[in-house]
Parts: structure tokens; C-alpha cells; sequence
């Protein structure tokens, strides 16, 4: 098995070649550069170092957001065309899971954090159990300060993890206490090899149907809808 | 011996995502076109995210039908060629990440294509080019005037200083309260009407081959609003056939003009306005009896936004041998050369 994992869903690209016994490369660049540009030369790159060709990949995994709808896009793009081109295997993972890494040895929940501007995050709960990832909380997209109200119900520490956990640091030290631990600056990078571990374990969707997960609506839709809503309470 | 290079296409630049397999430049063995236009019609034009959305939706679907319709596999296939621009960014992303994907998986050389570029080149499917040739490129986003004197090479003579032809239609039609896309209904209603309103038409400067529409569009809505206050009630038949008439007079005239200017052999109309009557119906009037240039409209599948007109493109330059490397980006203001 030879699994190629490409993550363009934040600021970070981040890319990975992993097998059943071991991570052949990683890739990581945390740049503002575009990832239309970066990521194929990275991927050409990273596979010609370890004298891989395209055709001896096996599977594909790829982050399928939330984060940037651009950069989400980009990743399932190109994931998706190589799996179709290739007839191999695609399984679309979330972006977020990419940040759980740091939770694995952690007694708790971790809470990766990406920021979604005013006040507002993409994010999700997740916690270890005997090494596996499991979804404890949907990813979701809302105001920080609503979801912190949820997280303060649970009664166990929560690791907050992802570059952006720092944007809102003050925000929830101040409503979760010792209740909140913040990963490293090394560690909340995303990491594609974690996607990877957890993409080989499921099962590979359609690739035709595999779309990316904006959570969010497209601002005109959400507009547009309001507009009919607004339309048939008149007529109502 | 026949040119048998066969090229695949891509093009997502707006709202269609399209796939298509030409052979040797000149012969559609598919053209796939999934259009989103139903999804943007009630937004009263296309919305970049979603046309976004519904692109990386559709395009490999769409290339899987192109391939399978032209009865080949991607192995057949000599280059994949991609619309790298102008048009919305985001869109435009998805056939290049596409495209960089299925070039390096075979390891098959890629190559960008202008988006202009691909229009001129949709006439390369109805009649080989003669040189020097002048193209007349109208669609919702372009107004342009464009020699040729050999394959590859493009000259803009003539460009639109503010709105596109195609883009004028659509806000005179959204003053006359006709649905979007509005260009066909102008000119259907124009049919029935009489050109009776008066217009200005922008001329520019003296010699100059450069458009201007944006002064005829406010002077459309002036004359709806004055009339309005007079309480009047304008044909709205005889305002869509009195504007598409300034339209065309000054599309027209300046054509005739670049055509003699550079002795042009043919004349080659691109771009979604020319499948406008008024406009066909004119240039046929204007050029058909002249024996010294050949006038070539493409069918109306083939004016509009596909990527049959890409493979063509970038079969031209595929021959040139111009490639483009895996840092190819979307360019959204990508100028024509
Ligand atoms: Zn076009």
C-alpha cells in the first residue's frame, strides 16, 4: 500500500506518503504562498524522493475541510482527479482531524481550532480511546463563544490544537481555566501522516462523489434562501 | 499525412465545466459541456463560489465522459491542454489543479490555454485559418479585436474600455426587467422592434479600434427613466432594437475598418454574443458578397464557453512546443499573447 496525503485546507501545506509499516515522507510548508502553485511540485517532489512514480500509489487521502473553501477545494481537486486518473481509492477525511495528533497521549478531549473570523471557528471535539480517533462533537462552524459554553459542561481537560488556537487563547482561558491545555508551536501544524493513518482505516467513497465539506453555506445561498423565506411569510 | 495529435481539453474559466478530445486541431471527437446556469439564474448572474462548488462537483465526471465518449483512454492522449485564463479565479483553479493532476499521474506534457485564445479557435472546427486574419470577439466578459498573422500569435487591436458587449446586454436587460442571462431576449424582442430610439454610439478617438459601452447603458436607462416621469410608456421591442442597433453599428463599422487596415483574408467571429441574430444577420450582410475575405461563425455550441475551443488552442501550441510546468496557477487577468 501506497498512500498519498495532501492537505491544502489551511494556510499550511501539508503532504504525506505513508504505507502499513511506516511514513515514507512528509512534507510540510507553512507559507503564504499559493497552494495552486505549491502543492503538485511538492507532490512530483516528494514521490521522486523515495522513487515513487504516480502509478504505484495505491490510495488517496485528502483533508476535505473544513477551512479555506479555495484551499479546500485545491486538495479535493486534485485528490480526486489522481484517484480517478489512477483508478484507485480516495477517501476524503476532515481537515480537522489533521490537528488531533497531540491528543493521542492526552487524558481528555482535544479540540481542534481553525479560525472562521468574527468571533467564529471551524472546529470539532474528539478524544483518543485505546489509540483510535473518535468523534466526540460534529464538526461545526459558529461563534466561539457559544461553543465554549458547550465545552464547559464536560468535565475533563481539553487540548486545543491548530495555529489558530492562539487567536482566540484569551477568549477561552478566560471561560475554561485549567480546564483548557494548548499543544506546541510543533505540534499545531497539521499533519498529513495523521490523515493518512486514519484515512487507510476507512472505507473509500465513490470518487465522483466525493465533495468537499464547506459546513458553511455559500454566502448568496444563505441570502438567497432568506430572501424566499422572507417571500413566503409575506404571502403567509 | 493527416494530423492525428490528439489533445484533451478543460475549461471551468465561468460557469460551465466542460471536457472535450480534439484530433490534429481540427476534429471534435467529444465535447462534454455541464452547464450551471439553472443553479445561477436565480442570483441574476453567476456567483463565483458557487460556480466554484459545482466545478470541482463535475469536472472529473465531465473528463471521464469526454475520454469515453471520444472511445479512448487518457494513455491515447498526446497533451492535456487547460484554460489557465482570464475569467473568476476560483473557478478557473479547478480544470488547472484538474488538468496538473491527470498530466503528472501519465506524465503527459501540459499546456496552458488563454481563454480568448480557445474562442478564436472554436473556428478552427468549422475552417482551417487563413492568415493574416482578424477576430471578433464578443461574449459576456470580452470585447475585443484581434489579429492574426500566423497560427499562435495574437495581437489585440482593439479592446473594451469599460463594459463588454455581453455584459451591456445583461444590465439593459435587467432595466427592462427581462431574466437573466439577458442577451437573448434582447434580441429577440429586438426582432419585433424598430430601431427608432436615439442612441449614442462611442467611436472613440479617430482610428481607434477600442469599445466603449457603458455610456450607451446609462443612456438606456436615462431614456426608460424619462420617459417614466413623462408618464410615458416606451416599447420596450423598439428600446432593445434601437440599443442592439448602436450595438452592432459600432461592432460593425470597426470590424470593417480593422479588416481592410490589415488586409485580413477572413474575418472569425468568437465568443457567446455571436450567436446573436442582429449581429449574425449584420455581418452576413456586410461580408458575404466580398470576394477578397471570408467571413466564419461557428455554431452557437461552439461560441459559447466549451472546451473543444481549449484542445484546439492548445493543439497550436502543443505543435509550438509550449508547455507549461506544475506551478501553472489560475490568472485571472491573464493577457492574450
Ligand atoms: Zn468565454
Amino acid at each position: 500500500m501506497n498512500v498519498l496525503v495532501i492537505d491544502t485546507s489551511a494556510a499550511p501545506l501539508s503532504i504525506a506518503l505513508l504505507n502499513e509499516h511506516a511514513v515514507l515522507a512528509e512534507t510540510l510548508i507553512n507559507s503564504k504562498k499559493n497552494h495552486s502553485i505549491q502543492a503538485m511540485p511538492a507532490i512530483e517532489s516528494m514521490l521522486q524522493s523515495v522513487d515513487l512514480s504516480p502509478k504505484d500509489l495505491t490510495r488517496i487521502v485528502v483533508a476535505k475541510g473544513p477551512g479555506s473553501y479555495t484551499g479546500v477545494r485545491i486538495g479535493v481537486t486534485l485528490a480526486k482527479t489522481l484517484a480517478w486518473t489512477l483508478s484507485i481509492p480516495l477517501v476524503a477525511v476532515s481537515s480537522l482531524a489533521a490537528l488531533t495528533g497531540p491528543g493521542r497521549y492526552f487524558n481528555g478531549f482535544v479540540c481542534p481550532v481553525f479560525n472562521a473570523r468574527r468571533g467564529q471557528a471551524y472546529t470539532g471535539l474528539y478524544t483518543y480511546k485505546n489509540q483510535e480517533l473518535v468523534q466526540v462533537k460534529e464538526d461545526m462552524n459558529g461563534l466561539m463563544e457559544d461553543w465554549l459554553d458547550e465545552l464547559i459542561e464536560l468535565d475533563e481537560k481539553i487540548l486545543f490544537t491548530g495555529q489558530d488556537a492562539a487567536v482566540f487563547r484569551e477568549q477561552i482561558e478566560a471561560k475554561l481555566g485549567d480546564q483548557a491545555v494548548f499543544a506546541s508551536l510543533a505540534e499545531n501544524m497539521p499533519r498529513a501522516a495523521e490523515l493518512g493513518l486514519i484515512g487507510m482505516q476507512m472505507e473509500p467513497g465513490h470518487v465522483h462523489d466525493v465533495v468537499p465539506n464547506y459546513i458553511r453555506m455559500a454566502e448568496a445561498e444563505t441570502k438567497w434562501l432568506e430572501q424566499q423565506k422572507k417571500a413566503d411569510s409575506h404571502e403567509g | 499525412m493527416t494530423n492525428q495529435t490528439l489533445i484533451l481539453g478543460i475549461e471551468t474559466s465561468c460557469d460551465e465545466t466542460a471536457s472535450s478530445v480534439v484530433r490534429g486541431g481540427t476534429e471534435i471527437l467529444s465535447n462534454i459541456v455541464s452547464s450551471q446556469i439553472e443553479s445561477h439564474k436565480r442570483f441574476g448572474g453567476v456567483v463565483p463560489e458557487i460556480a466554484s462548488r459545482h466545478h470541482v462537483e463535475q469536472v472529473t465526471i465531465v473528463v471521464e465522459e469526454a475520454l469515453k465518449q471520444a472511445e479512448l483512454t487518457i494513455e491515447d492522449i498526446d497533451a492535456i491542454a487547460v484554460t489557465e485564463g482570464p475569467g473568476l479565479v476560483g473557478a478557473l483553479l479547478i480544470g488547472v489543479n484538474a488538468a496538473k493532476a491527470i498530466a503528472f499521474a501519465h506524465s503527459k506534457p501540459l499546456i496552458g490555454v488563454h481563454h480568448i485564445a480557445g474562442h478564436i479557435y472554436a473556428n478552427r472546427l468549422c475552417k482551417e485559418m487563413t492568415f493574416p486574419l482578424v477576430s471578433l470577439v464578443v461574449s459576456g466578459g470580452h470585447t475585443e479585436l484581434v489579429l492574426m498573422k500566423e497560427h499562435g500569435s495574437y495581437e489585440v487591436i482593439g479592446e473594451t474600455r469599460d463594459d463588454a458587449a455581453g455584459e451591456a446586454y445583461d444590465k439593459v436587460a435587467r432595466t427592462l426587467g427581462l431574466p437573466y442571462p439577458g442577451g437573448p431576449h434582447i434580441d429577440r424582442l429586438a426582432q419585433e422592434g424598430k430601431p427608432v430610439i436615439k442612441l449614442p454610439r462611442a467611436w472613440l478617438e479617430e482610428g481607434s479600434f477600442d469599445f466603449s459601452f457603458s455610456g450607451l447603458k446609462s443612456s438606456v436607462i436615462n431614456t426608460l427613466h424619462n420617459a417614466e416621469q413623462r408618464g410615458e410608456q416606451l416599447d420596450a421591442k423598439d428600446l432593445a432594437a434601437s440599443f442592439q442597433e448602436s450595438v452592432i453599428d459600432v461592432l460593425v463599422t470597426k470590424t470593417e475598418r480593422a479588416v481592410s487596415q490589415f488586409g485580413a483574408k477572413q474575418l472569425l467571429v468568437a465568443g457567446g454574443v455571436a450567436a446573436n441574430k442582429g449581429l449574425r444577420d449584420r455581418l452576413n450582410e456586410t461580408f458575404n458578397d466580398r470576394a477578397d475575405i471570408e467571413l466564419v461563425i461557428p455554431p452557437l455550441s461552439l461560441c459559447t464557453d466549451n472546451a473543444a475551443m481549449i484542445a484546439a488552442a492548445g493543439t497550436i501550441s502543443y505543435e509550438q512546443g509550449k508547455r507549461s510546468d506544475y506551478t501553472l496557477n489560475g490568472n485571472p487577468g491573464l493577457e492574450l499573447r
